[in-house]
């Protein structure tokens, strides 16, 4: 059901051309690049410097999401921050305690930074770069003493890196030597220099990302340089939407003849498809010979009304087998965030699959329950603060 | 005696106008004696959180990608889907127009003109933040059982378990959620802790626990339980939590804090600072039980003080919100300015949360980040009172002995770094307490 690790990197090495982990390998920072369209927001790039910093290897690092390095200490506002950044497609640069393989915490200055496409304006990528925070200028909030710094210091090691230590890649990041002292810590607050080296690292990766799809015609860019179009769906509904495991397509009502603007995994692997087989396509493909016209017609008219409808129909899938399968079909209409109609979910359940097992939801109550999520999802999909 | 009058939010289609008693006997499959033999409704019984701590899981595994949605919130979302498809909802919630307010903050606002249409404002007594169960009044029992989604109990161990047909057992009051039939967003439900038992609105360390099991079982953080006391917005005397979704942030979640102490347990009590109402967020612990437990002690005393407040459950139970407030007081008392209250918004802990809801086109349309701060101001204790307040709770809690700490907030808070509410009248709260804690304490 989920794409393979390769895939996901074919993703990446589609639209760069397969030089680009060459290139940003040689870059010193450590940075992930993600790609918020693949269901689970999966990492899709990890430089040599993160994968050092954090002791994981590349294969257990490609297709995770960034959270699996966040843990019981990491401060939640902070969890909070980069979450809604990514919902509201912009960049942001905070403190976190990230995890390493080992188990053990450390500070980092986190700057993630949207990458667009020139020409639609859609967000591609998201580029995350991690700086070790050296522990020179911390603080910790809420202590009101004098003598802070010895406070401060006292429950942790301290580093030792006076000096110039702009360019010094390696510096070690603060840690604690026990729980204790990481508790006490509120917040981590890095140097103005860290901060410099954590924007020009974005911007080393940027200008290799931007050089790169030139290379595949398909442009990136830092900035967004048009709004997005009316059919591209926002990356934040790309990630709400790629939560739902069922097998759903969106249908653009606006647009003529209907299209798919958006096709789960799991009604690809229900189908046979390819997503790009079915993207800008009418439901209809899905019918064939034997395929009752009355049930197609009962689809138009509940479309035509704006109401909603289960219908049982026999489509035709792409399998190896090109089986043809009985479709519980639900259908209804999603309403944006002004609570006009902005799609059409519909919903499919192979009826030979359907369980029966007492233990688990009734299919019926799953399949309401995506129409449910994907209402959830869309009608704060626009709602973004600018 | 203080009252004020307001239109009463329908939550139920059972519910009739004025708290009238209801003589129609039955025969629509109430959750009374007359009806209940024989119902049956889903059980999803939660992994329990007292007994597995909170331990969250570090090293990456498997199971490690982001999950399915979870069981819990499709059974949610997929009985409350129904239920809207099967038009128990007075209006449909997804057709009202929703928005964000420009400004630093991100208040939410949504227009809602069918909420409180076909009701007569009800006088509502809110000098008494603990009443007892009135079972003359509209309450839960009194539902049509379609209202219902499913049971909800914290299992024995730290398996889901879930039961599809489980007939409702009258001797084993059930805890359950039901529908809310005037939402105020998608997913708009009630959990109604041991429902039979006719509990009236009142905070019990198991009831709260109850809810923050739900809040981390659903394993959404933009899916929150909120509550109201008596005296803060609460119209129903008898014990329910609200939830429902929005994908984005309150305001009240975003704003910064400081803490103030952390208690025994482990559990870190801030304060809010520069939020429009003065709050507290308890967080950590080594257990959601200590946390919860925290919060519990905190509310009891609360409530025994006669002091009415608000909670949030947030970030899947991990952090919880406590907003003590004197919105009713004040506009029983006639103190609230009379364009705040044209809006006949009342801040309960949704509006406290930063999510106004709002039934005049004008007002939505002139919404302003000043606007929605100066009703939510009028809610807030006096910086005076507040700090008695802490003084209390943290008292009931067992932290008093950080006396200094809260010293040092206290000097802090006089001086606010953002624009704090500070002509609250200091004065509020304080002659009631007085007067009727004793009383309280009886019922207790």
């Amino acid at each position: 059901m989920s794409l393979t690790k390769s895939s996901e990197e074919d993703s990446f090495n589609g639209r760069y051309t397969l030089w680009i982990t060459e290139a940003l390998e040689e870059l010193p920072h450590n940075f992930t690049i993600t790609d918020p369209f693949i269901s689970g927001h999966p990492i899709v790039f990890a430089s040599l410097g993160f994968l050092k910093m954090t002791g994981y290897s590349r294969e257990e690092v490609i297709g995770r999401n960034g959270k699996v390095f966040q843990g019981p200490k990491t401060n939640r506002r902070s969890i909070m921050e980069i979450r809604e950044a990514i919902r509201e497609e912009r960049s942001v640069m905070v403190s976190l305690l990230n995890y390493r393989k080992s188990g053990s915490p450390f500070w980092m200055l986190f700057h993630m930074s949207p990458v667009f496409g020139r020409d639609d304006g859609k967000v591609i990528n998201f580029v995350a770069v991690q700086v070790p925070i050296s522990g020179q200028e911390h603080r910790k909030l809420g202590v009101m003493s004098s003598d802070h710094s010895e406070l401060v210091f006292g429950s942790c090691r301290r580093e030792v890196c006076f000096g110039s230590f702009v360019h010094q890649n390696r510096a070690s990041p603060v840690e604690c030597d026990d729980e204790q002292g990481l508790e006490d810590w509120e917040h981590c607050e890095a140097s103005e220099s860290e901060k410099l080296k954590a924007v020009e690292a974005v911007n080393n990766v940027l200008s290799i990302l931007t050089r790169y799809s030139e290379l595949s015609g398909r442009l990136v860019c830092g900035k967004r340089y048009c709004l997005r179009g009316v059919d591209c769906l926002s990356s934040s509904l790309v990630i709400s939407l790629g939560r739902i495991k069922q097998s759903f397509v969106l249908t653009n009502p606006c647009l003529p003849d209907m299209p798919i603007i958006y096709a789960s995994d799991a009604f690809l692997t229900l189908t046979g498809y390819k997503r790009q087989e079915v993207l800008g396509q009418n439901c209809r493909f899905l019918s064939g010979v034997d395929t009752d016209s009355s049930v197609l017609y009962e689809i138009k008219e509940c479309i035509l009304k704006g109401q909603s409808c289960t219908v049982q129909i026999l489509n035709y899938s792409n399998r190896k087998d090109k089986s043809s399968f009985w479709n519980l079909l639900h259908i209804s209409p999603v309403r944006n965030a002004s609570g006009k109609t902005a799609y059409f979910v519909g919903v499919q359940v192979e009826a030979s699959c359907r369980n029966t097992e007492s233990k688990e939801l009734r299919p019926e109550t799953r399949q309401l329950s995506v129409v449910g999520a994907v209402r959830v999802a869309v009608r704060s999909s626009l709602m973004v603060t600018c | 005696m203080l009252k004020i009058k307001r239109v009463p939010t329908v939550v139920s289609n059972y519910q009739k106008d004025d708290g009238a008693d209801d003589s129609v006997g039955c025969g629509r499959n109430c959750l009374g004696a007359c009806c209940i033999n024989g119902a049956r409704l889903p059980l999803y019984a939660c992994k329990n959180l007292a007994k597995s701590g909170a331990v969250e899981k570090l090293v990456i595994s498997n199971e490690a990608k982001e999950p399915p949605v979870a069981f819990l919130e499709s059974l949610v979302l997929g009985e409350w889907e129904d239920r809207f498809q099967r038009g128990l909802f007075r209006y449909d919630v997804t057709a009202c127009e929703t928005k964000v307010i420009p400004g630093k903050y991100g208040f939410v606002a949504q227009l809602n003109e069918g909420r409180h249409l076909k009701k007569r404002p009800t006088e509502f007594r809110v000098d008494k933040v603990l009443q007892s169960f009135d079972g003359s009044k509209f309450n839960f029992t009194k539902v049509g059982q379609e209202e219902l989604l499913f049971q909800f109990e914290a299992g024995e161990d730290g398996q889901v378990q879930f039961f599809p047909c489980m007939p409702l057992d009258p001797e084993n009051s059930p805890s359950v959620v039901a529908i809310n039939v005037s939402p105020i967003e998608y997913g708009h439900v009630l959990l109604i802790p041991r429902v039979l038992d006719c509990l009236p609105q009142r905070i019990d360390h198991k009831s709260l626990l109850l809810a923050v099991h739900m809040a981390a079982e659903a394993a959404n953080p933009y899916f929150r339980l909120g509550y109201n006391s008596l005296g803060a917005f609460a119209t129903i005397n008898h014990l329910h939590f609200q939830a429902y979704y929005l994908a984005m942030p309150f305001p009240l979640e975003k704003s910064p804090s400081k803490k103030i102490t952390t208690t025994v347990s482990g559990v870190k009590i801030s304060e809010l600072l520069s939020y429009p109402v003065r709050s507290l967020l308890f967080e950590g612990g080594s257990s959601m039980q200590e946390l919860s437990d925290t919060v519990s002690d905190a509310c009891v005393c609360l409530q025994n003080n006669n002091i009415p407040f608000n909670i949030l459950i947030s970030d899947c139970g991990r952090q919880i919100f406590l907003m003590p407030q004197c919105y009713a007081e004040k506009q029983a008392l006639g103190e609230v300015s009379p364009e705040v209250l044209e809006t006949q918004v009342n801040p309960a802990v949704w509006e406290i949360s930063g999510h106004m809801v709002l039934k005049r086109k004008e007002d939505y349309e002139g919404a302003s980040e000043d606007n929605a701060w100066r009703l939510l101001a009028e809610a807030s204790l006096s910086a005076e009172r507040f700090k008695e307040v802490i003084a209390l709770a943290f008292e009931a809690i067992g932290c008093s002995n950080h006396e200094e700490d809260l010293e040092g907030t206290i000097v802090h808070q006089q001086n606010p770094s953002g624009n704090v509410n500070q002509k609250s009248n200091q004065t509020h709260g304080g002659p009631i307490t007085n007067g009727t804690a004793a009383e309280c304490l009886v019922l207790q």
